[in-house]
């Protein structure tokens, strides 16, 4: 068994598809036009790539949207990709609409405070996807969709995602390969929610270790013992599997209860692309 | 003798029959002002593949009475086609169907044999399963249908091979998975494994036609190819965009390849039908040991 798998992909095919994708799956709408939030991170930033070679530069509109605590050097790498792409741009600053919610609550904990960030984002990137008439394109990853790294109807909220079957691994690869300026793609990953704040010191490992495991037990279907047998930790398999289903609510629609003969979700089945 | 076959790798509008036909119509027309004597469509070419709830709404009968087939057959007074749709039956089940229509006449329905119901599949729940395996005579030879999942089991193109057919056509709707580091997905590479073993195994032509375009989040690969019975490619189409690919096929290889290689004339078909008949006479093991 194989504790260290090649997750290199073909940068070229996988840009080819997910231009294409982005292209399809807004057009097919009637629409011509994507809107992104634009952090300053590696994820949107290769989203709003592949979408500026999608649609043009033209039709695409980049958002950035910080807090009072965010760093400088997002707004700064956020304006490199709008320079570098000549994408349409805006900025709103969400402190005014997130603080009075907070001083509401004494007692509110970082997370509480992050989740509200990212769901007041959210608000200000859907309502601009009606004022720009375009789609909001997702920026979350195939690692922090399966860890559950994400605020639900928060981050995650999105019309499209082209990005999430890829791993944090191959996102950089990309990354790389789409132009992303290697000021982002160098920089160690943060949601910036607070100061000093990392996705790896956060979730306790690193992107390059969990994609590993996490592309045994997914793609290739190893069982966690399989995985502890390639030369994983046993703490560190069982964390992240466990991890992987608390989260699963975060991947599905809410279920409906079943009453009827026949239900959203369970007996009415229809692709979004129906009819187009 | 030599004919040119033309390969349609066409996207579709998801469960908007009329819209699809009338692509089919405009490709039917390019085709012939290109000189092409029978001009393939991909799996379900008339419907769009992820179909769910919509089976029962584009289903169709293909017979000249139908508002689809009617325009179909008459431009197949032209050049032959085959062409990808839901059939429904006279109690109501839907196939997954391909037909062959050649001078106005239907010569040939295939109904799908085997639906993949596993991994991003789903057709076992929306769909009846085919039963029969039959090639047809046509005015380029005997020929043989089969529809995506079906040439991924080794039987049905064999029995295809006994039934006569040299020229087996092929449709598909393959959602493109399977990124690595290769310049292309694992279902294209694996796709062609087998066109390209069938065609030698068989000393055949093999053609096969792909959907392009996508359905939510799945791609389908397009990459329409042809192999002639020495097992070489004659052609490929472009990967993930729509075109219409002609190739003269020379059908006489046929001969030449079988002169040098007659695995047809030394296939022990006694010896197979006695080995299958012991082996599957254990009534508890119907797939086999």
């Amino acid at each position: 068994m194989n504790a260290s798998p090649d997750l290199t992909i073909n940068t070229e095919l996988a840009q080819r598809i997910l231009t294409g994708f982005i292209r399809s799956e807004i057009t097919r709408t009637g629409l011509t036009r994507a809107v992104i939030n634009l952090s300053g991170g590696i994820d949107s930033a290769l989203a709003i790539y592949l979408a500026a070679e999608a649609l043009g530069p033209q039709n695409v509109l980049a958002i950035r949207l910080p807090y009072r605590t965010s760093s400088a050097d997002s707004l700064e790498h956020a304006q490199m990709v709008i320079d570098d792409l000549g994408v349409q741009s805006m900025t709103v600053d969400i402190t005014p609409m997130v603080d009075p919610l907070i001083n509401n609550f004494a007692d509110m904990d970082a997370m509480r405070k992050g989740n509200i960030m990212a769901r007041m984002r959210m608000i200000v990137l859907y309502d601009q996807t009606a004022a720009f008439k375009g789609l909001a394109v997702g920026t979350g990853n195939k690692t922090e969709i399966l860890l559950g790294y994400s605020t639900l109807y928060g981050d995650s909220a999105c019309a499209l995602n082209p990005i999430g079957d890829l791993y944090k691994t191959q996102v950089r690869q990309l990354s790389r390969a789409v132009g992303v300026p290697a000021a982002i793609i160098d920089k160690p990953p943060s949601a910036d929610l607070w100061s000093g704040q990392t996705d790896e010191g956060e979730l306790g490992y690193t992107y390059a270790e969990v994609d590993k495991l996490l592309y045994l037990l997914i793609d290739e279907r190893y069982t966690p013992e399989e995985c502890i047998e390639a030369g994983f930790a046993d703490g560190f398999v069982r964390s992240v599997v466990e991890r992987i289903r608390r989260n699963q609510f975060k991947r599905v629609l809410p279920p409906i209860a079943k009453l009827t003969n026949r239900t959203i979700g369970y007996d009415f089945l229809y692709l979004r692309d129906w009819g187009t | 003798m030599k004919m040119t076959l033309a390969l349609a790798q066409i996207n579709t509008t998801l469960g908007n029959v009329q819209k699809n036909l009338q692509k089919h119509l405009a490709l039917i027309q390019q085709a012939s002002d290109r000189g092409a004597d029978l001009l393939i469509f991909p799996e379900l070419s008339l419907t769009g593949y992820v179909l769910q709830d919509l089976v029962p709404t584009v289903a169709c009968h293909p017979r000249d009475d139908d508002p689809v087939f009617r325009p179909l057959l008459e431009a197949s007074q032209k050049l032959d086609l085959m062409v990808g749709f839901v059939e429904e039956d006279e109690r109501n089940r839907f196939y997954i169907a391909s037909a062959y229509l050649s001078r106005g006449q239907v010569l040939h329905v295939h109904r799908k044999v085997y639906l993949p119901t596993y991994g991003l599949f789903d057709e076992g729940r929306f769909f009846a399963w085919g039963d029969s395996v039959q090639a047809f005579d046509t005015r380029f030879g005997r020929v043989g249908m089969l529809i995506c999942e079906d040439f991924w089991h080794a039987s049905p193109s064999y029995l295809l091979w006994l039934d006569g057919a040299d020229l087996f056509l092929f449709q598909s709707a393959s959602p493109g998975r399977g990124l690595s580091e290769k310049p292309d997905l694992d279902s294209a590479r694996w796709v062609n494994h087998i066109l390209r073993a069938y065609a030698s195994l068989y000393t055949s032509f093999v053609a096969h036609t792909n959907r392009v375009g996508f359905e939510d989040g799945l791609n389908f690969w397009g990459s329409a190819a042809v192999y002639d019975p020495n097992g070489n490619q004659l052609i490929e189409g472009p990967a993930f965009e729509e075109a219409l690919t002609l190739v003269q096929l020379d059908l006489n290889q046929l001969h030449r390849t079988r002169a040098r290689l007659p695995l047809l004339r030394d296939e022990r078909t006694a010896l197979v039908s006695r080995e299958m008949g012991r082996i599957l006479s254990d009534r508890s093991r119907s797939s086999g040991r």
